[in-house]
């Protein structure tokens, strides 16, 4: 590692850590490299596919666009975050396997963590236009999109009445 | 059926890895020691390397190493080949010119690896690269494919005169030319079909590792198809004897034909793990794949169409200039010749074609297999052709599709495809109805009152898949049979592991291949384990690409399952004193016929591991099948699709307001993932003909290399669409399938067009209609409606 390291310690999932990282790094690199939190993935370098969204302080963020640095103190909750691989799923993960939301996988976190988002901001009956205009900034490759509208409308009301929403949201 | 087999829409077993974020891509996998390389490319299009001096950037932090095209050159390293021979007119074969994995001497394109750098961390590799001096001096370059054969245009290779790879031909001239000379009517375009990016978003990706000790290889690699990488990295590059050299294809993020070929990067990071003794990782950065990805399509084709005086087709006559780009990337012959002209009789009888093709090099990406591969650019030849002609002639465009359709099946097309079945009016008239062809007229009345132009298009596409016969594909100048394996392990408790050669990157594989066995044993899908991806695992496979994995993958499975079926009998007639010939299998229960004595398959499944019960000199202990699949014919997957929009004269922006797919795809075994395929596929389609361009100035720098300039498909550029099926068997496999990967992607740029010209009245206007182009089409024909 080179000598020129910062510390930053913030939340991730719920959990405190503390890393030194070289200043440059992103906070896509933070939970990639160092966290190894692999599912947060990275398909572009110019803010535009989506595939690295995590929820900052409740807010959905690219995390390719945002320094480590920058991120003291801050609550981020990436994809692992949201269900545990071998636990009950968020209602928006189970909609996306129910609608066939999802083909090769690789944009699919970020287009779960853009859509849990979504439902936080516009409610949990969103109609298509809607749904399609929100996701200007997730780009899939394979879906063709059709499902992924159908998986977030039906996880927008699945989400109804709190639960993994609101802990989601916070 | 049970509840898990053919035919039903199961949800995927794959989903909870990769809605979780616990998927496995390559970039996700990392080594002990592993370093970081990051690839040094030609910032010019055409130019000599001179000198390369790296000797400041070796002592730069962290740094492992700095390697060079002229080191690659040394180490006696063979070169990436094009595993496809084609023929020219004069029996001459295609002219590859010698593409080693990093360039020395001479640069060939924007984006032509010449040097690698490794070091500790991915910051520290860029920073060193900063340091290395590479002296080009640039040459003229060669951009445009139409004057790359010109006299006095700047040579790329020296094995390759005029930029010439080959002057390929198919079908009859001298009987073709008789059908123009007798035409009562002939139809004429020209048209571009635009070259595009494939943009898998998993960007391309490569982990090599070095064991020293054995001398072993191992390569983490995000490809379609890791036994080919592996033959080709051990035959032909000469890294590493076969047994030492292991490809893994982990999780793969989409490929599209992309991933299917063997590129620089993996051969230099599997060379750089060797002379390093370290782990190396690359992982493309998306500017990076813009510049190194195998581009698709970048076709310049005149064709003619003639018709006698009922509105039969009597003749096709094409020429296909193919932008093949610097180096011929492994499929890239393939694709303009025999994915391309074979199918350019489309879905009607035409007695006559005759099609010519000039595969030239140019200084751009290398252009190969993208969904569809030739199919998509055959289809827009002739369903333009066939939609201008209905207008021409003054008929309805169903109409005169339907009056020359192929109804007799088998069907021995004059472009050597032979069809084996279908039944194309029901494709059409199913389209016709769920789209409410009828109310069309009364729907562009209504744009009409409100300022907007309103447009509807047709696409009876046909397609062969199933690649494919492999004593057939082998006169045809390709270097491998396109069969494929599977194995059938049943462990003791009855659960059950199917080995298969071809690999999933979205298409959910470990479901289907799943649902076959459940239906075949009468087990649940989740006691069946699907392995792909590795070749320690698999022993060999051809991939999974062309639509083939369930045509010729899964028949494979049934050859093995075949088999194992055969031997559970023998073994359950001695679990149950009974002759072999009376036992009969149906619901995972062994049972002698006219008895009530059965045996569960687990029992049998046990017994055969146990062997106490059957004489081991006659039947081997054990439950484990292999088998090798060799299709009789390629496949024919074919359809209808209808494209609906509007066009608002103000902007040109067209708007997709319906989309009606109906497609044979013959046997269906999971329709959910099925109409998942022809979404993503019409998408693509629809990506090509409305959005994506790919341009390149006139020195050869990619000016559409990034998501700000290249105009990817989102959400709000597609409609919902409606997906319906037919179904007719295909005869030549045996479970009647004839895939479904690339059926939207080849129907849908005709449909669009078709579409786009009905709404403007005018033929002249060329893929992508971006709302510029279609703005100033309209200007030019002065056919604006008045505004409401």
């Amino acid at each position: 590692m080179a000598a020129n390291t910062a510390a930053v310690s913030l939340t991730v999932n719920g959990k405190s850590v503390s890393v030194e990282v070289d200043p440059r790094t992103l906070l896509v690199q933070l939970l990639r490299e160092n966290l190894r939190l692999t599912g947060t993935h990275v398909g572009c370098d110019t803010s535009q596919c989506g595939a690295c969204v995590v929820h900052v302080n409740g807010k959905a963020t690219k995390s390719c666009t945002v320094l480590a640095l920058q991120l003291e103190g801050a609550d981020v909750l990436t994809i692992e975050g949201l269900a545990a691989a071998d636990g009950p799923l968020h209602p928006m993960q189970e909609a996306f396997r129910e609608n066939h939301g999802l083909q090769c996988g690789y944009c699919t976190p970020g287009m779960i963590m853009t859509a849990v988002d979504l439902v936080r901001r516009k409610g949990n009956d969103l109609d298509d236009r809607t749904i399609r205009e929100e996701l200007e900034g997730n780009i899939c490759r394979c879906t063709g999109y059709h499902n992924i509208v159908k998986a977030i409308a039906a996880g927008g009301r699945a989400m109804r009445g709190g639960g993994a929403t609101s802990k989601a949201a916070e | 059926m049970s509840g898990t087999g053919i035919g039903a829409a199961v949800r995927r077993k794959e989903d909870r890895r990769f809605i979780t974020g616990t998927g496995h891509y390559t970039d996700d996998i990392t080594r002990p020691g592993q370093v970081f390389a990051y690839f040094m490319r030609s910032p010019h299009a055409h130019a000599k390397i001179k000198t390369i001096d790296a000797g400041a950037a070796a002592k730069m932090p962290g740094v492992a190493g700095v390697f060079t095209g002229a080191q690659y050159a040394e180490d006696k390293l063979g070169n990436l080949i094009c595993g496809w021979t084609v023929l020219s007119k004069d029996g001459s074969p295609m002219k590859m010119a010698p593409h080693a994995a990093l360039a020395a001497g001479k640069a060939n394109y924007v984006g032509d690896a010449v040097a690698v750098v490794l070091a500790d961390t991915l910051a520290q590799a860029k920073d060193a690269a900063e340091k290395v001096v590479v002296d080009y001096e640039e040459l003229p370059a060669v951009v445009d494919s139409m004057g790359a054969a010109a006299k006095g245009a700047p040579l790329i290779h020296e094995s390759a005169p005029n930029n010439t790879s080959y002057n390929w031909h198919i079908g009859d001239a001298d009987s073709t030319n008789a059908a123009f000379r007798d035409a009562k009517h002939v139809t004429k375009l020209e048209f571009v079909n635009n070259r595009l990016v494939p943009n898998a978003m998993e960007p391309r990706a490569a982990l090599a590792d070095y064991d020293a000790a054995s001398g072993g290889l191992t390569l983490w690699n995000a490809t379609q198809n890791p036994h080919v990488a592996r033959l080709v990295i051990s035959a032909f590059v000469g890294m590493a004897p076969e047994n030492k050299l292991r490809v893994i294809a982990p999780d793969v993020g989409g490929g599209f034909g992309s991933k299917i070929f063997i590129y620089p990067e993996e051969v230099v990071c599997l060379w750089a793990a060797r002379k390093l003794n370290r782990a190396v990782k690359w992982t493309a950065e998306r500017s990076e794949s813009f510049i190194t990805d195998a581009h698709g399509r970048d076709h310049v084709t005149k064709a003619r169409m003639a018709f006698d005086g009922d509105g039969k087709i009597t003749g096709l006559k094409v020429h296909t200039t193919a932008n093949l780009g610097a180096y011929m990337s492994t499929f890239s012959s393939a694709v303009p010749t025999y994915l391309y002209a074979t199918l350019l009789s489309g879905q009607y009888e035409i007695p006559h074609i005759y099609c010519e093709v000039d595969a030239v090099y140019t200084n751009t990406v290398p252009v190969d297999a993208y969904r569809g591969a030739g199919r998509p650019e055959a289809t827009f030849v002739v369903e333009r052709l066939v939609e201008v002609a209905a207008r021409e002639l003054g008929t309805e465009p169903a109409a005169l599709r339907q009056k020359n359709f192929v109804k007799k099946f088998p069907y021995q097309t004059s472009v050597a495809s032979l069809y084996d079945a279908g039944d194309y009016n029901a494709s059409l008239q199913k389209a016709l109805e769920i789209h409410d062809y009828k109310g069309f007229s009364k729907r562009k009345r209504e744009s009409e009152r409100h300022g907007k132009l309103r447009g509807i298009g047709f696409a009876t596409y046909i397609e062969a898949c199933g690649v494919a016969p492999s004593a057939l594909v082998g006169q045809l100048g390709a270097g491998v049979g396109l069969w494929e394996s599977a194995e059938v392990r049943v462990n003791p408790t009855g659960s059950v592991e199917v080995l298969t050669g071809c690999h999933q990157h979205g298409q959910g594989h470990e479901t289907t291949f799943a649902q076959l066995v459940s239906d075949r044993l009468g087990l649940s899908i989740d006691q069946v384990n699907v392995l792909h991806g590795d070749t320690d695992t698999v022993q060999f496979g051809m991939g999974t690409y062309g639509s083939r994995s369930g045509a010729v993958g899964m028949s494979a499975v049934v050859k093995a399952l075949d088999k194992v079926e055969a031997k559970a009998k023998k073994i359950a007639a001695h679990l149950l004193e009974a002759a072999e010939g009376d036992i009969v299998f149906k619901d995972g229960k062994f049972t002698v016929a006219g008895t009530d004595k059965s045996a569960a398959w687990a029992e049998v499944a046990l017994g055969a591991y146990v062997a106490h019960k059957f004489p081991t000199s006659e039947i081997e202990p054990g439950l484990k099948e292999g088998a090798f699949y060799d299709p009789t014919n390629f496949t024919f997957p074919a359809g209808c699709h209808i494209c609906e929009l509007e066009i608002d004269p103000e902007t040109g922006e067209a708007t997709i307001v319906g989309w009606t797919a109906v497609d044979d795809f013959g046997t269906v075994i999971n329709p959910m993932i099925v109409e998942g395929q022809v979404h993503g596929g019409v998408a693509q389609g629809v990506g090509q003909a409305l959005l994506e361009h790919t341009v390149y100035d006139s020195k050869g720098q990619l000016m559409t290399g990034s998501y700000m300039d290249y105009a990817m498909p989102r959400a709000d550029n597609l409609p919902s669409f409606q997906v319906g099926m037919t179904t007719t068997r295909c005869p030549s496999n045996p479970l009647g399938i004839k895939g479904c990967g690339e059926a939207g992607a080849i129907a849908a740029p005709a449909a669009v067009m078709n579409a786009i010209t009905n709404a403007l009245g005018t033929e002249a206007i060329d893929m992508p209609a971006t709302p510029a182009t279609v703005w100033a089409t309209l200007q030019k024909t002065n056919k604006l409606p008045r505004a409401a």
